[in-house]
């Protein structure tokens, strides 16, 4: 079973899937982005999985994973920057109460 | 002495196949405890246990560079930024009764029908690749690739952090002037 692509193939398919029901479903918007994280993640798991299962990929694959993360990380920095730039003028952490533009 | 059989005894298995089944489970276990769980706070916590359950696969599947940055970035320095934005966003009045939208079924729905769409995908796929005795990753590798044929994204992504920092100390920021308009 860990010597099968397709196990890990599967897997990171409903990590990624349940990253994306929690982007879509939570009203927090630092739960969304941790769904994104969750869904970033997923990915990073296919390209290792990948990378490990084709021997020409090999190097590839660590050399992207660890650009994806570096990029996840400056990702976390603006998104949480910009929910708190958000929080400080709405007061609230809830996505749905966002409602600027409809008033 | 005590020798460790090459299967585990009653079962059948292989060491690695028991390792892979306990940080799969737990790494879907705790992913959906992240994305289900009231206490936004225990959802970030959940959140760091899984992504140790990642890096534990990482090192399963033979790259434990990737693991360690996993551990360093994921563990050591985004879940901690997180925490902190939690507990400066948490209202007085406790978590909202409320953690879902209304329309949460919609998107279980639409979750549910990328997961079957992924799987069926994988499954109907053959990937010509079956390559049973791999070996890890080494360091020296990746670093001689890293450094000779991609150094150029190397270089764009380290002004790409830059950036990222400069822009979110630029918003997270006190403004110093009083706005006069109130309402963004």
């Amino acid at each position: 079973m860990s010597h099968s692509l397709d196990a890990y193939l599967v897997l990171s398919a409903l990590l990624f899937a349940i990253g994306t029901f929690g982007f879509l479903a939570r009203r927090n918007a630092i739960s969304m982005l941790m769904s994104i994280e969750l869904m970033l993640n997923a990915v990073n798991l296919t390209v290792v999985a990948f990378g490990a299962f084709v021997a020409k990929l090999q190097v590839h694959a660590a050399v992207i994973a660890l650009l994806v993360i570096a990029v996840a990380a400056a990702e976390a920095t603006v998104g949480l920057g910009i929910v708190m730039a958000i929080f400080r003028n709405r007061k609230t952490p809830l996505v749905d109460e966002y409602d600027a533009m409809k008033e | 002495m005590l020798t460790i059989p090459a299967t585990i005894p009653l079962l059948g298995w292989s060491w690695n196949d028991l390792l892979f089944l306990l940080l799969a489970g737990g790494l879907l276990g705790t992913a959906l405890l992240v994305v289900l769980g009231r206490d936004i706070i225990r959802c970030g916590l959940w959140m760091i246990v899984c992504f140790l359950c990642l890096a534990g696969l990482y090192v399963l599947v033979g790259n434990p560079l990737v693991a360690g940055a996993q551990v360093l970035v994921y563990i050591g320095a985004i879940s901690v930024l997180i925490l902190f934005a939690v507990m400066l966003t948490q209202s007085k009045s406790g978590p909202a009764r409320l953690v879902f939208h209304h329309q949460a079924w919609a998107a279980a729905l639409a979750a549910l029908g990328l997961a079957a769409v992924l799987v069926i995908v994988d499954g109907a796929t053959n990937w010509p690749l079956a390559q049973p005795d791999r070996q890890a990753t080494t360091t020296t590798d990746v670093a001689s690739r890293l450094f000779a044929d991609f150094v150029l994204p190397f270089e764009v992504v380290s002004v790409l952090l830059l950036a990222a920092v400069i822009g979110g100390v630029f918003l997270a920021k006190k403004d110093d002037a009083p706005r006069s308009d109130s309402d963004i």
